[in-house]
Formats: structure tokens, sequence, C-alpha cells
């Protein structure tokens, strides 16, 4: 099965191309970006700042039982609604860096679009770091559940 | 299923796991790779050989060193490798997608 969302990150490249189509008209695809409530809830954050314009900011806040588990933050560079986003984020206390994000929105048809991402790391490495956290909790995951069908065989 | 196995057993130690992380972001030599862990180089050399044995490293002669990176046997590792974190943003689309759906509905 073809995958819906695809992943480019080719070798010593400091990038990344994130692709996906959606069953959305392109002006509901842009919405969910550029509004807090939204982002709110497709991404399971708290949105503490949106300035959707050129030259502005935004702030994301996650808490679990009142603890801070993931802050984000970056500068909005240029806001062209229905086409392209081009901003800064950076996870605060993580060794990824700040990274820069060209968000391109595209329209296939009166009810499909396509959201394209290319994101640009300081360095392969920094890209590694942000590959490799997912990566890890996977493997985690992995051995977890090998664990528990261990358990289950004695 | 024998290699399957093996890579689980290779995986399952997290110093073999930070081993992978480090040389998945450049090519590196065993004294690369010891100098980023308070273990002597004899437990990190053995963690490295079962990490080779596995397929998960391969050796590169490089002068008189020795590199040690990725599997590129073929992109596939590095298919797998970049799978969680594809399956992270699929996941985050699909609900994008659901609340979008829903958000129409509503209006």
């Amino acid at each position: 099965m073809q995958h819906k969302t695809k992943i480019d990150a080719k070798k010593d490249k400091q990038e990344l191309i994130i692709t996906r189509e959606f069953n959305l008209p392109i002006e509901l695809l842009f919405k969910a970006y550029s509004e807090s409530e939204l982002i709110e809830q497709w991404m399971g954050t708290k949105v503490i700042k949106l300035e959707n314009r050129d030259h502005g900011s935004y702030q994301f806040e996650t808490s679990h039982e009142g603890n801070v588990m993931f802050k984000a933050n970056g500068t909005i560079h240029k806001v062209v609604p229905n086409q392209e986003i081009v901003r800064t984020f950076e996870m605060e206390n993580m060794p990824i860096g700040v990274q820069l994000e060209f968000l391109n929105f595209e329209k296939i048809t009166n009810d499909k679009s396509k959201l394209t991402i290319q994101i640009i790391y300081k360095s392969e490495k920094h890209r590694a770091e942000q590959l490799k956290l997912p990566f890890e909790y996977g493997l985690n995951m992995a051995h977890e559940k090998l664990e528990e069908i261990l358990i289950n065989l004695k | 299923m024998k290699l399957r196995r093996d890579v689980f057993q290779a995986i399952s130690d997290p110093t073999r796991r930070t081993i992978i992380t480090l040389v998945a972001a450049s090519a590196m030599t065993p004294t690369a790779i010891a100098e980023n862990f308070d273990y002597s180089r004899q437990t990190i050399s053995k963690h490295i050989q079962i990490l080779t044995e596995c397929e998960l490293l391969k050796q590169e002669q490089k002068g008189r060193e020795i590199y040690y990176h990725l599997n590129p046997n073929g992109m596939k590792d590095i298919a797998d490798f970049i799978e969680p974190f594809r399956k992270l943003w699929d996941d985050r689309f699909d609900k994008l997608e659901a609340v979008m759906k829903n958000h129409r509905s509503k209006s």
C-alpha cells in the first residue's frame, strides 16, 4: 500500500521533505495551520501565541498532569493564504536546534489538496537528532512488545 | 525469522541503540564511538561486534582506520530508521484531516 505521508530524507543532506495529500479543500487545509483552536486539536498542544502573518511568531506548549512536557516556538517569516508559510521552528531544551520550514499548499481538485513541507536543519547531525527521537521511542516500544511476548511464552 | 530475532536482540540494549543513532548521523571509528560512553573500549567493541553481526552496522576501511556506518544495504535500513518519524506525521495528518472534516460539517 502506498503511504499517504512521504518523507524524503536524502543521505548526506541537512533537509527533509514531507509530503501528504489530504481529502480537504485547500482552504480547510490552510485553515488547519492558521487558527489556534484548530492547531490545538490536531497537534494536541496548547497554542500560547500565534500571529499568523509576515514577521509574526508563535509558541506551543504541552502539559501533562501539570508538568510542561513540550515547548516549541518560532517566527513566521511569510504567509500567503492558501499557498505558503515560511517559518522557523524550535523545540526548547532539545539538541535539534532551530529549523527553517517552507510549507507549500497546493490545490489538486476542489476537495483535494497537497502539503509539502521542506525542513532545513543546521546540519545533517541536527537532522539525525530529529529523526532519532521517534526512532528511539519506536525501538523502546518494539523492545517492550518483545519482552511482553517473551514473558507470555514462559 | 532468524535475522529478525537477531535484530531485536541487537536493539534490546540501550548502549547499542545509542551506537546505532550515533553512526546514523555519520560514520565513526570505534574510538570515536567509545568516546561517547563511560564504558571500556572492550565493552563498546563487543557491542559494535554484535551490531555488525546483525548487519545493522557495516565496516569500511579508510586508510588505517575502520569506520562503522549504518548498513546501507539498499535504502531499506534508512527507510526503517525513518519509519517511526513518518508514522508520527502520518498519524498527525490523519488527525488534521479528521479535525477539519468535523470543522467543515459544523460550519
